[in-house]
């Protein structure tokens, strides 16, 4: 592969987050690397989710710091999320139903448009201009998620495997530097799921694009994560690369614990 | 044949962008604004242009303003009546006060102090949704009405806040007429409308939907929900408040505070309930809908059914008949009367082969 993992660009320290008495995370730290491939794994209701939601803003930790490309934070904002190249996915898909695959990818470019209401209400030279490019770009993405044909199509009438494969190309359409992804793969077939990882290995190899991927296919998690932190109960049991966690005993019970 | 998009392969992104990407739509909508501007002041008499088309055409504006803010930023308001009375209210005072005030420069105003109200009035939307700003904007509605009766310099301290509208003079030329009347309305409100179908399918339209379908979503996109709703409240409040200046002006001359009251609003709601929420012609096809109804129970059941029913039954059926409608269409069809029409064209396009 072409990509070289570098430097620490996430750090995550002493993060707690509790919801009420319902404690989801407690006390864990852990770091993402530059242009690597980092999972999340662990039982359902482990925490990943809100892990994700920490790192992007949603969820405010009660204990902890966050820091990102070297500026320290108590916790993040979604918009500074955003405007610092963090894109993400859902675990339950969260597209604009009510807008076609076109216009939902579209808005992924939101924060790369500069003209304003006046230029929009008249549609006339800049801001024709400007949609014009940024549906260029937007094109792009939808050649390469292979999604040509149902450009024009409402969201809300693709099949689930699409959607998800729409919700990738709006996160792709920011052009971000670190992508979040919440269980890309969930609820998909063997052929889905190896488009999927496909798109999601082109991805960080051709824009370099570092990943946070949240999976429960195990197989899939150690074919392509480059390191994985797992987590039980809102804690973190493991953090290595797959071999490592894999021969972790730890973690090895955690699953056995809950599997059946 | 007549209604097909074959052959008209977009060969750039830019054909694709346009406005009305099919030729068909583009070549019937200046046919329909040709019509409209053209042929029916000379074919329409008085009574067609002051209570139909002269109404028609208000109310689209202000379901319009309503359809942004409802129907694409997904912000339920029960205020809109409110907006067009401070639209009113604004341009009156902008003319009384300001020598020399230009008529379109007056009614422009108006719509400013709307959207400023609105604003305001949207502020608590960032914190709440759904049926909580529904009442919120209630409290919009009654204070707005109460604070223009109640503070008499508004109507220049007439009795219970009556005012009536300044003759329209623009450039030397008085628009006194019915016919003159009528095509200024036009002409503010074609205008109007093309603008917001060009703001509704642009970034911003796109940033009001976003946030209307999922907000954490359009957060994490990086769209400011604040920004957001409030540009959508001052839009919407804008057009209202227009709709209002002109309803004044150009339709009834002579109001009140009270003229703007909650029926009037939620006139305006079921307007896009039937039109079709989330469709800048459907709030057309809506206001036309609510004015011709009544117009036609009128002139149609006694013709039917004669003496039979007295005229208060007649008024009754209006109620009964706007009541199924609405349930029709919040059941079987939310997206009103403009997403019949599409389905209409889906058909006409494979029209004479279904299959
Ligand atoms: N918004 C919230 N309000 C209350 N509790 C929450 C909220 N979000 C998460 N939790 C709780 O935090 C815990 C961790 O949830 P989270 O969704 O992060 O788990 P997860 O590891 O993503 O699980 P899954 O594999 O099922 O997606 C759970 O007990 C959950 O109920
Ligand atoms: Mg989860």
């Amino acid at each position: 592969m072409a990509r070289e993992i570098g430097d620490v660009i996430l750090k995550m320290e002493g993060i707690s987050l509790s919801f009420g008495g319902v404690k989801a995370l407690t006390n864990i730290s852990f770091d993402v690397r530059e242009h690597e491939i980092r999972s999340i794994i662990g039982p359902n209701g482990a925490g990943k989710s809100s892990m994700l939601n920490v790192i992007n803003g949603v969820y405010h930790p009660q204990e902890g710091q966050v820091t990102f490309r070297g500026e320290v934070r108590r916790d993040m904002e979604p918009h500074k999320a955003a405007t610092q190249g963090i894109a993400r996915t859902f675990q339950n898909i969260a597209l604009f139903k009510g807008m076609s695959v076109l216009d939902n990818i579209m808005t992924g470019r939101n924060l790369k448009m500069k003209c304003n209401l006046f230029h929009h209400a008249l549609h006339w030279g800049k801001a024709r201009a400007e949609e014009i490019e940024h549906r260029k770009k937007v094109e792009e993405v939808i050649d390469f998620l292979e999604i040509q044909s149902i450009r024009k199509t409402p969201v809300g009438r693709l099949p689930y495997g699409l959607q998800k494969r729409v919700e990738l190309g709006r996160a792709l359409a920011a052009e971000p530097s670190m992508m979040l992804l919440d269980e890309p793969m969930a609820g998909m077939n063997v052929e889905e799921k190896q488009d999927m990882c496909r798109f999601i290995l082109d991805v960080n190899d051709q824009f370099g694009t570092t990943i946070v991927l949240i999976e429960h296919d195990m197989g899939v998690v150690m074919d392509i994560s480059d390191r994985v932190v797992v987590l039980d109960y809102g804690k973190k049991i493991g953090d290595g690369v797959p071999d490592e966690v894999k021969n972790n005993p730890d973690v090895i019970s955690a699953y056995l614990g809950t599997s059946h | 044949m007549l209604y097909r998009e074959a052959g008209q392969f977009k060969a750039s992104y830019e054909a694709d962008q346009q406005i009305f990407p099919i030729l068909q739509d583009r070549v019937g909508v200046l046919l329909l604004i040709g019509f409209f501007a053209l042929v029916v002041p000379l074919i329409a008499d008085q009574y067609w242009l002051k209570a139909i088309l002269i109404p028609v055409l208000i109310f689209s504006l202000a379901a319009i303003g309503l359809n942004i803010l409802t129907g694409y930023a997904g912000q339920l308001s029960l205020g809109s009546a409110a907006f067009m009375a401070v639209g009113a209210f604004g341009a009156y005072n902008f003319m009384l006060r300001i020598d020399g005030m230009p008529f379109l420069v007056a009614i422009l105003l108006g719509g400013l102090c709307a959207a400023l109200v609105g604003v305001m009035f949207g502020l608590p939307s960032l914190r709440i949704k759904g049926f909580y700003l529904a009442v919120a904007t209630l409290a919009a509605q009654f204070f707005i009405v109460w604070a223009l009766v109640k503070i008499e310099w508004f109507s220049n301290y007439s009795s219970s806040g009556v005012i009536t509208a300044q003759e329209i003079e623009i450039l030397g030329y008085a628009f006194d007429g019915p016919v003159s009347k009528y095509l200024l309305t036009l002409f503010v409100v074609v205008v109007m409308a093309l603008l917001a179908k060009n703001m509704v399918r642009s970034t911003t339209g796109r940033a009001w939907m976003a946030v209307r379908d999922m907000d954490v979503a359009a957060e994490v996109i990086g769209i400011r929900l604040m920004r957001t709703k409030l540009t959508a409240f001052a839009v919407s409040s804008f057009y209202c408040g227009v709709a209002g200046a002109l309803y004044a002006y150009t339709y009834i001359g002579t109001v009140e505070p009270e003229g703007f009251n909650l029926d009037l609003s939620f006139r305006i709601l079921f307007m896009i309930i039937i039109g079709g929420v989330g469709s800048i012609m459907g709030s057309f096809l809506g206001a036309a809908f609510i004015v011709l109804l009544p117009i036609a129970l009128d002139v149609f059941v006694p013709m039917f059914l004669g003496d039979l029913v007295s005229s208060s039954f007649v008024s009754n059926l209006q109620l009964i008949v706007f009541g199924g409608l609405i349930v029709f269409f919040l059941i079987v069809e939310p997206h009103g009367l403009a997403r019949l029409w599409q389905i209409g064209k889906e058909k006409l396009r494979l029209w004479p082969f279904p299959h």
